[in-house]
């Protein structure tokens, strides 16, 4: 994992890894763990916490 | 200005809206409506002080109710309670276009299985069911014979929510492989695009491919009359072109999104997409600031 400026990196809750976030990641953003494909939402930036998404739900859509 | 944004998950399509926000130097509150509880009578501080609301709430019944305290607040909020309940619906989307004259698919609604059996025999094979609330495809059949018509409605019946026991039926429209989306502010059209697949729902597709649509005036005209049939906003109009038009209509519209998505769009466009929308947003806020000024 690189440590420079324009990245950050934290835990995925669901494997344990570390992954690789923007650096302007903000609260409530979607992101994906680039290998298991798994939705995380990014719960607090400072430090960075990640929690598994919620699932899709019927309601949900343009 | 300051912009309140309701959501319950940033997406790309918030992420490019709120940095459009930022660059431009508004003040931007989130709004995260899952951690909120609304009072019918008295104003959530998250809704004070601001110019104007946009909801990219991803749940629709979030959506109705957020449209319709933000108005209660008295803050406009984008798209309206109005638009939203129109758009929610495909039924009452449905009754909006043929009300507006919008050439729109043949489509009937019924209440139990017998008469839903009615509606796609009326039809004929192939025709189409969809749930009245939901999106991105899902949950849409095409019906090719009787035999699936009667497994699908029992499937519906036994298995589904409520809103599974209304029936909402519609001709199958023999399109090219391929659906239009236009994304419009208050009928004017910001872009569109394209949306091609081997499979009959060729918008949300696995290996669907996009590509820009230039509107012609056809496609434009529908546009302006569709947004204005659910009370206008910022709206995803998808039409279907009719592979062999009888009269002068080449387009059909088979709905309006209220909560729309532009991700893709911008992928597919050379047009800045947040940029029109916030310059949109700059003009509303603008507009009602003078029509307070002016009483
Ligand atoms: N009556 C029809 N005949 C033929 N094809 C249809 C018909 N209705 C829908 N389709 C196809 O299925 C796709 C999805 O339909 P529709 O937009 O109604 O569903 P949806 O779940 O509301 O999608 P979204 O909300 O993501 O736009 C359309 O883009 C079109 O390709």
């Amino acid at each position: 994992m690189t440590d420079d400026a324009d990245s950050n990196v934290a835990e995925d809750p669901i494997t344990g890894e570390e992954i690789e976030l923007p650096a302007d990641v903000e609260v409530g953003e979607i992101v994906d763990n680039p290998v298991t494909g798994a939705e995380l939402e990014v719960v607090s930036v400072d430090p960075i916490v990640l929690e598994e998404a919620p699932e899709l739900e019927e309601d949900w859509g343009e | 200005m300051k912009v309140g944004v309701c959501y319950s998950r940033i997406r790309k399509d918030e992420k490019l809206l709120l940095n459009e926000l930022r660059d431009r130097g508004h003040e931007v509150e989130k709004i995260d409506v899952r951690k909120l509880t609304f009072d019918v009578a008295d104003t959530h501080e998250a809704f004070e002080d601001l110019d104007i609301v946009v909801d990219r709430c991803l749940a629709t019944s979030r959506s109705l109710y957020v449209t319709r305290f933000a108005e209660s607040y008295g803050v406009p909020i984008v798209n309206s309670h109005e638009t939203a309940d129109v758009c929610a619906d495909k039924a009452k989307n449905s009754l909006a276009l043929e009300d507006a004259g919008v050439p729109t698919p043949a489509t009937k609604v019924a209440f139990t299985k017998e008469t839903a059996l009615e509606a796609i025999e009326s039809f004929g094979y192939p025709c189409v069911i969809k749930p009245v609330v939901g999106s991105w495809g899902r949950l849409m059949a095409k019906i090719d014979s009787r035999d699936a018509a009667e497994a699908i409605l029992e499937h519906k019946a036994t298995l589904g929510h409520y809103e599974h026991k209304v029936f909402y039926v519609q001709e199958y429209v023999d399109k090219p492989d391929r659906d239009i989306r236009v994304l419009a502010t208050d009928g004017e059209p910001i872009a569109g695009m394209v949306r091609s697949s081997d499979h009959w729902i060729t918008n949300a597709a696995k290996g669907a491919t996009t590509d820009v649509f230039e509107l012609d005036e056809q496609a434009r005209a529908l546009v302006a009359r569709a947004s204005e049939a659910v009370g206008g906003g910022l709206l995803g109009i998808d039409l279907m072109e009719i592979a062999d038009p009888e009269g002068g209509d080449r387009y059909t519209v088979h709905e309006i999104n209220h909560t729309v998505e532009f991700k893709a769009l911008q992928e597919a466009v050379d047009i800045d997409v947040p940029g029109a929308v916030v310059d949109w947003l700059e003009a509303k806020v603008a507009s009602e600031a003078a029509e307070v000024t002016s009483g």
